[in-house]
């Protein structure tokens, strides 16, 4: 009795009130996009709205059952249950039929599954039993490594044998997870350097530089890639001489460069190339005289992300299929095509917009009602709000969200052992992932990537994925109380 | 937890949430609150607003009797991307409207085709065929729904109860790019009143058109009305117009002109209602509507004979003998002459213009106008012109001219009626002193050099319209009323007076009724009636004379007054004056009693002659 008293008073019912209010508001869009003049009754389970609340009603049924279930489980049985996720995952596409393109689907009798959607749980309680091992340190490479490649095994399954490269990339998350455990901070920073570069260089890759040979886009990724070697002398190594000599160098070469480009041609490929040597040979300098790794890293740092301008330029018209790479140049304003690839996200924001501040009222939106956009039950469900309830109610949503993954992160830092906490971290990283890339892409700030909105989207893979993922942290969450007393 | 070297590191991460939120938040803030552009990309989304023609306005002529009607037709649109969506079935869709799929190509290229359909677009409702009636499409109209993007609209065309009037009434046909240019009321496809009352009326008989808002989903399927037709506005319909033209009397002076060149024009000369304006060759207006309208209107333009020129309003004669009225009362009211005064006529020996008909020698202007006596008018004009010589460079003689112009003019002669609805009116001329100054010389002409005015040739030149005109002024003894088809009271208001007196008028009546009594009309004259007339013959240097005829009636209380101008007649008296004279007899009793006369006249062919 006393153990189940335990039980109720520590769950944390502010997160089960919040995943109440997320799935149920989800619910009533689901109803507010489907809607149609000749449909009006929300209890119909042979539409989706009624479907959806079936499915609500069996999470919070699943969501309950895992609340009963003994915590320990998931440390003791935590490798098992992702080696059967991985067999699975592997025998997902030989059984699943192909839908528009993916293998992703199986069917259990009435209903079909996404097994990518659990991937993610079992995933993390991997991931976490094994940074939780007694001495762990991310600082090690090999303690890095094998978590990556728990994490790469799932993510390449579903991105190559079940082509759903939205579910694959959501795996990214994790190195949020591995952040807070102590992996540099250097390294999330050198990522987000990456995607600025990946942007220029395929955005300015084509605007060819008058009177010269190259392209602003490596142009500006080497000022790019040279600003922050600057900035990071000046801040890390605090070695203002370095700077200003490797800066006046710097200075000289596209000096030199512009001076020639009104006499004659100049190759500026060239000039970016010499100022990037001239970079990697004072810093090796240095790095010889000082003896310090930090200078070898940003040599690294230069080589690195000289190479992957190179690279992505190659990667965007080879690797990506053509659907990904319109995507990517539709979002870069660098192709206008409002019925081809840009159609979604077009009526995605005209949808938005037009909700205004209050919004045209439950079931009222005409861009939803009337399937202007496509997908408006599952991954462009976010602009039902908008176009529905306004402002008031899609920053309401964020904002329930923002709550919901701060509450989260909460929890995380209250946990006493380091599998309960890394799980927490894992379950926040992954949501916040999913709200950025969702929201994002219907906003039309990010490239068109699906994948659902947690708690919010309809179906049922989704919702009892993320409630698996959530309610595993309640459980481990409300034990805490108990670990504190043993 | 103890021993944790990152523990700030949550801040970052929640720090990380909180800056991606925000930014979404801000991104909201500025989609949906700040632009404002959205809301009609959503309408244009969701809506597809129908536009509802109105009926246009009838006509209907002077005592209510309908001319002018409505017919529904049909023409068939198509949107062309929703039917490239679909397998479209073109077979079917041929069988469904009769066409075979040749046809059905070439309308398709010339739909597409942006030369000649300058407003084509793949997303919007684009005409395919047109002019169709109720058994055509009736078929298609049951199995719509097989063919996407097909669709059916009603137009109304005109439809005309009699074949008469077709100047006068005008046609309606489809508005070209210059239309929609100056009015942004027209859109592709609409037709509009091209000449005539439909054009002067226009906007009346249009009425407003209305819009039904529709709501439309991705797929262009119509989903019902949008928020329950809270945005529909209804069309309304135009408003009828009701026309001076007597229409029997416009049928009977349309028989009359069959197989000739010439025109009729009647006045009500109290009113200034125009009752009959009929121009010959005519055709039916049946013919210049629908799908035959360009085919036909090509044809009639074609015709050597000009039937599409009013000729009530735009063929300008020399006045000839009907002149002579206005002469008289001018010499009347300048004190040149009094009823009793009398000049001498050696008839065929007259110099230095012969007298076309045997009289006595001494003539008053009573007989003068029975008679069309020649020199008794060239004389008094003469001494109008004359009376104080040629003294002081001619200014007198020329300050004499300029007072007869003045009064000729009066009589709404030399100019176009202004204030009217009466449209495309050519202007006459009575030639100004300025005119004979350039000609001859400032002190080069004198009376005798312009003696052909005097009997109504030369330089003068009249519209049957204005000829009318002036003698429903001379019925009125002095006054006439814009000419027009309207029966708008205010019309009535716009008087003009000549510079005649009311007493002079009298023995000019006299004399007209003695036209009809001994004179030059006799042979035709109906004297129940009390018609006073005057004939006319026009001198013309191509080929058999024209014959002009203008009278009022009755003489007491005059409720009609003509002009009838015949082309290649010959004398006024032989075709003109009976046709002149049927047409009143049809105005005032009702009916016409001389059915002979009439056969002849509608059986007289003076096209032919010419031909020959």
């Amino acid at each position: 009795m006393s153990k189940n008293r335990n039980l109720i008073s520590g769950i944390d019912w502010w997160t089960i009130l919040l995943f109440l209010m997320i799935a149920l508001f989800g619910w009533i869009n689901i109803y507010g996009s489907s809607y149609t003049t000749d449909q009006t009754e929300i209890w119909d389970f042979s539409h989706r709205a009624g479907k959806q609340l079936m499915w609500i009603i069996t999470a919070v049924f699943l969501g309950t059952i895992i609340l009963v279930i003994e915590e320990k489980a998931y440390d003791v049985l935590g490798y098992i249950f992702y080696g059967a996720m991985l067999l699975l995952l592997i025998i997902t596409p030989i059984l699943a039929r192909d839908i528009k393109g993916s293998l992703s689907w199986i069917n259990i009798g009435p209903v079909s599954l996404q097994p990518a959607e659990f991937a993610k749980c079992f995933t993390a309680i991997a991931v976490a039993k094994f940074m939780s091992r007694h001495g762990y340190s991310v600082k090690s490479i090999r303690d890095l490594f094998i978590p990556l490649v728990l994490i790469g095994i799932p993510a390449v399954i579903i991105m190559i044998a079940q082509k759903e490269t939205g579910s694959a990339l959501v795996f990214l998350s994790f190195l949020l997870v591995f952040y807070r455990q102590g992996m540099s901070g250097y390294i999330l920073l050198w990522g987000l350097i990456s995607i600025v570069l990946f942007v220029l260089v395929i955005r300015f890759g084509e605007m060819s530089i008058p009177f010269g040979v190259g392209n602003h886009g490596f142009f500006l990724s080497t000022i790019i890639i040279e600003g922050v070697v600057l900035a990071l002398l000046i801040i890390k190594e605090k070695d203002i001489k370095t700077t200003l000599i490797t800066a006046a160098c710097l200075v000289a070469t596209f000096g030199t460069g512009l001076f020639l480009q009104n006499k004659t041609f100049v190759n500026f490929n060239f000039i970016c190339i010499l100022s990037l040597i001239i970079c990697v040979c004072i810093l090796l300098f240095q790095w010889i005289k000082q003896r310090k790794n930090s200078w070898g890293w940003l040599v690294i740092f230069i080589a690195v992300e000289s190479l992957f301008c190179q690279g992505c330029d190659f990667a965007f018209h080879k690797v990506l299929q053509p659907h990904q790479r319109t995507r990517i140049e539709v979002l870069l304003g660098m192709k206008d095509d409002p019925n081809g690839a840009g159609y979604n996200v077009n009526q995605s924001l005209i949808a938005i917009g037009s909700g205004g501040i209050t919004g045209k009222g439950w079931t009222q939106g005409t861009q939803t009602t009337l399937k202007f956009v496509p997908e408006q039950d599952t991954d462009f469900i976010f602009c039902t709000v908008g176009e529905e309830w306004g402002f008031v109610g899609s920053a309401g949503v964020l904002i329930l969200y923002l709550l919901l993954i701060l509450r989260i992160i909460q929890i995380a830092e209250r946990q006493r052992d380091r599998f309960s906490m890394i799980y927490a971290y894992c379950v926040a990283s992954i949501l916040l992932f999913h709200v950025t890339i969702n929201i994002g892409m219907v906003l039309g700030l990010l490239p068109v990537i699906g994948i659902p909105l947690p708690f919010f989207s309809y179906g049922g893979s989704s919702l009892w994925g993320f409630t698996l993922l959530l309610f595993i942290m309640l459980r481990m969450d409300a034990a805490r109380v108990k670990k504190q007393i043993v | 937890m103890e021993n944790d070297l990152f523990h700030s590191r949550k801040y970052i991460v929640s720090g990380i949430a909180i800056i991606i939120i925000l930014v979404y938040i801000l991104r909201l803030f500025s989609l949906q609150i700040l632009d404002q552009s959205s809301q009609a990309l959503a309408d244009s989304n969701a809506q597809l607003h129908q536009t509802i023609y109105p009926s246009r306005g009838l006509i209907y002529d002077r005592n209510g009797e309908l001319l002018v009607v409505n017919q529904p037709a049909y023409e068939i649109t198509m949107i062309v991307k929703e039917m490239e969506e679909t397998n479209f079935d073109t077979l079917g869709f041929c069988k469904a409207i009769q066409i075979d799929v040749e046809d059905f190509v070439t309308r398709m290229q010339n739909m597409k085709d942006i030369n000649k359909n300058r407003g084509y677009s793949k997303h919007t409702p684009q005409i395919f065929i047109q002019h169709l009636q109720q058994e055509d499409i009736a078929q298609l109209q049951q199995e719509k729904y097989r063919y996407p993007g097909v669709d059916i609209r009603v137009r109304t065309l005109r439809n005309y109860i009699y074949p008469i009037a077709s100047h006068v009434l005008g046609s309606v046909g489809q508005v070209n790019y210059s239309d929609m240019e100056k009015d942004e009321y027209y859109a592709m496809g609409d037709y509009s009143g091209r000449d005539g009352i439909e054009r002067t009326y226009e906007k009346q008989l249009r009425g407003e058109k209305g819009v039904e808002v529709l709501m439309r989903d991705a797929r262009g399927r119509i989903q019902g009305k949008y928020q329950d037709g809270a945005l529909d506005i209804p069309a309304q319909a135009g408003v009828d117009v009701r026309i001076s033209i007597d229409r029997a009397t416009q049928e009977v002076a349309e028989q009359l002109l069959k197989d000739k060149i010439g025109s009729i024009v009647a006045i009500e000369p109290k009113t200034g209602e125009i009752l009959v304006m009929a121009s010959a060759p005519y055709w039916d207006p049946k013919e210049l509507v629908g799908k035959e309208r360009s085919t036909n209107y090509q044809k009639l333009a074609d015709n050597k004979h000009k039937p599409l020129m009013n000729r009530a309003t735009q063929a300008q004669y020399a006045p000839g003998s009907t002149f002579k009225i206005i002469q008289a009362l001018i010499g009347l009211q300048e004190g040149i002459i009094t009823p009793n005064t009398q000049y001498t006529c050696q008839g065929r020996g007259s110099s230095p213009i012969k007298c076309t008909h045997s009289h006595g020698n001494l003539v008053d202007v009573c007989e003068g106008i029975e008679q069309s006596c020649n020199p008794f008018f060239w004389e008094l004009f003469r001494d109008l012109l004359q009376q104080d010589g040629y003294k002081d460079k001619h200014t007198l003689f020329k300050k004499h001219y300029e007072n007869w112009r003045n009064i000729v003019t009066s009589f709404g002669l030399g100019s176009q009626f202004e204030n009217t609805d009466v449209r495309d009116q050519a202007k006459g001329y009575i030639p100004t002193e300025e005119f004979y100054n350039k000609t001859y010389g400032s002190r080069g002409w004198k009376a005798i050099t312009i003696r052909s005015l005097s009997i109504g040739q030369g330089e003068i030149l009249a519209t049957p319209l204005q000829l009318a005109n002036q003698v429903a002024a001379i019925a009125n003894k002095g006054y006439y009323i814009t000419p027009h088809f309207n029966r708008h009271d205010s019309m009535k208001l716009d008087v003009h007076n000549t510079l005649v007196d009311k007493k002079h008028f009298d023995v000019v009546h006299q004399g007209m009724a003695r036209v009809m009594t001994k004179g030059t009309g006799r042979a035709y004259n109906l004297p129940k009636l009390q018609i006073c007339g005057k004939t006319g013959t026009v001198q013309n240097p191509h080929g058999e004379d024209h014959a002009l005829f203008i009278a009022f009636a009755p003489k007491d209380d005059p409720q009609i007054a003509i002009a009838v101008a015949i082309e290649n007649a010959g004398f006024g008296s032989k075709s003109a004056c009976p046709i002149a004279t049927l047409v009143m007899e049809q105005y005032l009793t009702g009916k016409i009693e001389r059915t002979e006369l009439f056969e002849q006249m509608v059986n007289t062919n003076l096209i032919e002659q010419e031909d020959e």
